[in-house]
């Protein structure tokens, strides 16, 4: 859970350092070519080290053997009939799609008025409030685990699915947070003051103006929530009960072997979290191009 | 006439910055009105607080007779545009100039005849259904003014509504803001901080200095009569020494860095008076070479030091003891540059006794 990168701060800072080149139009070409050269092979490494695995991971979920040895001996979907079939693994896929969903909702409900606060508003402690708000994000989930667990226990609360949703709400309000916020200081203040002069209330202009300009980043912030709840590990161990979350699951059965069934689900999982983060790049990306 | 915007002792601090220290001022119905002034000196905090944005620390606003000081901008009847225009991004033209009349529950049957109206009254009937990104800057800024009308507010604030553009279209909008002001028939307050915009576009100005009223009038007396040297200096450009009071053969005499010069002022009697400012403007001095000879008049005696081109005019500075004399001679069928003096040559500064203009010595008038 420590991935909340602030696609707002990152398009920013790209791209803006002018090349600065000098000597002889040779000598600058041979350094370009060298430094071009370079740079693709830095790219190419970068790749290769991360996505190497994950290709491995989707191959192998269609192989049509149970080894693990490469080259694979023939494409099947066996594995992903298989994956079907399996109620544990089914319910746990269900139970993920639970916990994200509910503390992806109610990361929003403190999340969103929060930055509002932030954003709007100036109290004594503002500061302070804005880092104590951001610090969970930084924390391992290990330590949100165990000092959340200790709560639990302190006031009497059965594990469950529901402490899970409370331990995964804590570290991503943070994400919402810092992606509402960003949003909110680049919306000109000038648009409210607009439509409280030409007669709106403040509930009006909330919904009219300031939510249309916020919502794109409302959505990618959740959805970013979402994945990262989804396929959390650490928090979970410590808050869950009796029921398992799909990482949990996949966890719990790596134990008893490496199954192609796995890499199927894995597969899933790539799949679908790929799609939702980059939904969510593209929807908190500032379009300021395109202001009024 | 009637007034419609009553101003009493309005006072804004900042914590410790003081944005407007201590304004008066009576708006009468359908005048235009500029703030003018430079930059930090509280003309928009005092529109601000107009329209309701600043609360003031102390001091009344009285909008037709109604004590409106502490009413939120929503129930004034008082409309901005504000510098950048403000348009919603996620609405198209014609839902942000029927914005007003929507959230205020003008039923969808109205909304858009009266939308249409107003755009056909800025010129942008065919824009209705556009985005604002699409528009050039000057269509924003109509879009804008339209906004702002479509509810016939008493009021209608604008904040530097012309700074961004350039200076082409700057010039032709000043034209069409006036025209759309004589249509409409509203009361018009507008920030500028260029003198020049301020004496074009309006029936009053109200120049400011520190968060203070220096002198309110029409652009003419402003121009002609400035209370104080800081509104001389302000608005357009003047030759501006300081200098006793001193009579002699019942001529009263002033004294321009070093050399007398006769002044005949209604304000200046030939009682003799310590130190007081005084000044000309130099489109009212006349430029003579010295051809050995001393001609005719009430004279200054200088070296001409530099002439600047201006197109319908030339301005020539003149070096005159300790100090710079500036003379706007203009370019017209009567100008002979054969007979006009060079850089360098001796040259004398003609200005008639009655075009010196005393002013009281600290700029408060
Ligand atoms: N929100 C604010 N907080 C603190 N100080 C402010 C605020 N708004 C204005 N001021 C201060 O009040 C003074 C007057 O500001 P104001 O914006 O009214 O000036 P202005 O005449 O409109 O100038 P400009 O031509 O630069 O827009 C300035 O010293 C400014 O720094
Ligand atoms: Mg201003």
């Amino acid at each position: 859970m420590t991935m909340g990168v602030s696609t707002d701060t990152v398009d920013t800072q790209m791209g803006r350092a002018p090349a600065r080149r000098r000597g002889s139009a040779t000598a600058r070409r041979a350094e370009t070519w060298a430094s071009n050269a370079f740079f693709y092979g830095m790219v190419g490494f970068v790749l290769a080290f991360l996505y190497i695995p994950i290709a491995v991971l989707i191959a192998f979920s269609f192989n049509s053997s149970r080894s693990l040895s490469w080259p694979m001996t023939g494409v099947s979907l066996e594995w992903y009939a298989r994956l079907l079939a399996n109620e544990d693994l089914l319910e746990a896929l269900w139970n993920s799609v639970y916990v994200a969903a509910a503390a992806t909702a109610l990361t929003l409900i403190i999340g969103v008025p929060a930055a509002l606060a932030l954003d709007r508003f100036d109290f004594p402690g503002k500061g302070l409030f804005r880092k104590l708000v951001l610090l969970p994000i930084a924390l391992p989930g290990i330590i949100t685990g165990i000092s959340m667990l200790i709560m639990f226990r302190m006031i009497g609360f059965n594990l469950s699915l529901e402490t899970v949703i409370l331990g995964h709400a804590t570290a991503l309000v943070s994400v919402v947070v810092t992606q509402v916020f960003a949003r909110l200081q680049r919306l000109p203040r000038s648009y409210e003051e607009a439509s409280a002069d030409l007669g709106a209330s403040g509930l009006q202009t909330f919904f009219l103006v300031t939510l249309p300009n916020i919502r794109t980043a409302i959505i990618g912030a959740a959805l970013l929530s979402f994945t990262l709840s989804f396929d959390e590990i650490p928090v979970t161990f410590f808050l869950t009960g009796r029921d398992n979350t799909l990482p949990m699951y996949i966890w719990s059965t790596l134990r008893r072997g490496l199954t192609p069934e796995i890499n199927a689900v894995g597969a899933l999982i790539v799949v679908f979290s790929i799609v939702l983060i980059t939904l969510s790049v593209v929807l908190t990306r500032d379009k300021s191009g395109k202001r009024g | 006439m009637s007034e419609v915007i009553r101003i009493e002792n309005l006072r804004k601090e900042f914590g410790d910055v003081i944005g407007v220290a201590d304004v008066s001022l009576s708006i009468e119905r359908g005048e235009y009105v500029t703030l003018l002034g430079p930059s930090g000196c509280g003309k928009s905090t005092l529109l601000r607080m107009i329209g309701g944005f600043e609360a003031p620390t102390s001091g009344t606003i009285w909008l037709d007779g109604e004590d409106v000081t502490d009413l939120p901008p929503n129930q004034r009847a008082v409309n901005m545009v504000f510098q950048d225009y403000a348009l919603f991004p996620h609405m198209t033209v014609g839902q942000n100039v029927g914005y007003g009349l929507r959230v205020s529950g003008t039923p969808r049957a109205e909304i858009k005849p009266r939308v249409a109206e107003t755009l056909s009254l800025v010129g942008l009937t065919d824009k209705a259904d556009t985005s604002p990104a699409e528009l050039s800057g000057g269509q924003r800024q109509r879009v804008a003014l339209a906004r702002a009308i479509v509810r016939h507010p008493k009021v209608l604030l604008l904040d530097e509504p012309l700074s961004a553009l350039d200076a082409n279209l700057r010039e032709q909008m000043q034209v069409e803001l006036r025209n759309l002001h004589n249509k409409v028939g509203l009361t018009f307050i507008m920030v500028t901080h260029d003198q020049s915009e301020a004496l074009v576009m309006s029936d009053r100005v109200v120049v400011m200095r520190d968060g203070r009223v220096s002198q309110t009038g029409d652009p003419v007396s402003l121009y002609d009569a400035p209370a104080n040297s800081y509104v001389a200096d302000f608005i357009g450009a003047t030759n501006l020494f300081a200098s006793p009071v001193k009579a002699s053969n019942g001529k009263i005499f002033v004294s321009c860095f070093g050399q007398e010069l006769e002044i005949d002022h209604p304000a200046v009697d030939g009682v003799p008076a310590a130190e007081r400012l005084f000044g000309f403007r130099p489109e009212k001095a006349r430029l003579v070479r010295a051809n050995g000879s001393v001609p005719q008049g009430n004279l200054l005696k200088g070296r001409l030091e530099n002439v600047l081109y201006h197109g319908a005019m030339i301005r020539s500075v003149v070096v005159v003891g300790e100090g710079r004399i500036l003379v706007d001679t203009l370019l017209d069928d009567t100008f002979d540059p054969a007979r006009h003096a060079g850089t360098g040559d001796e040259v004398f500064v003609d200005i008639d006794p009655h075009k010196i203009m005393p002013f009281a010595r600290d700029g408060a008038s």
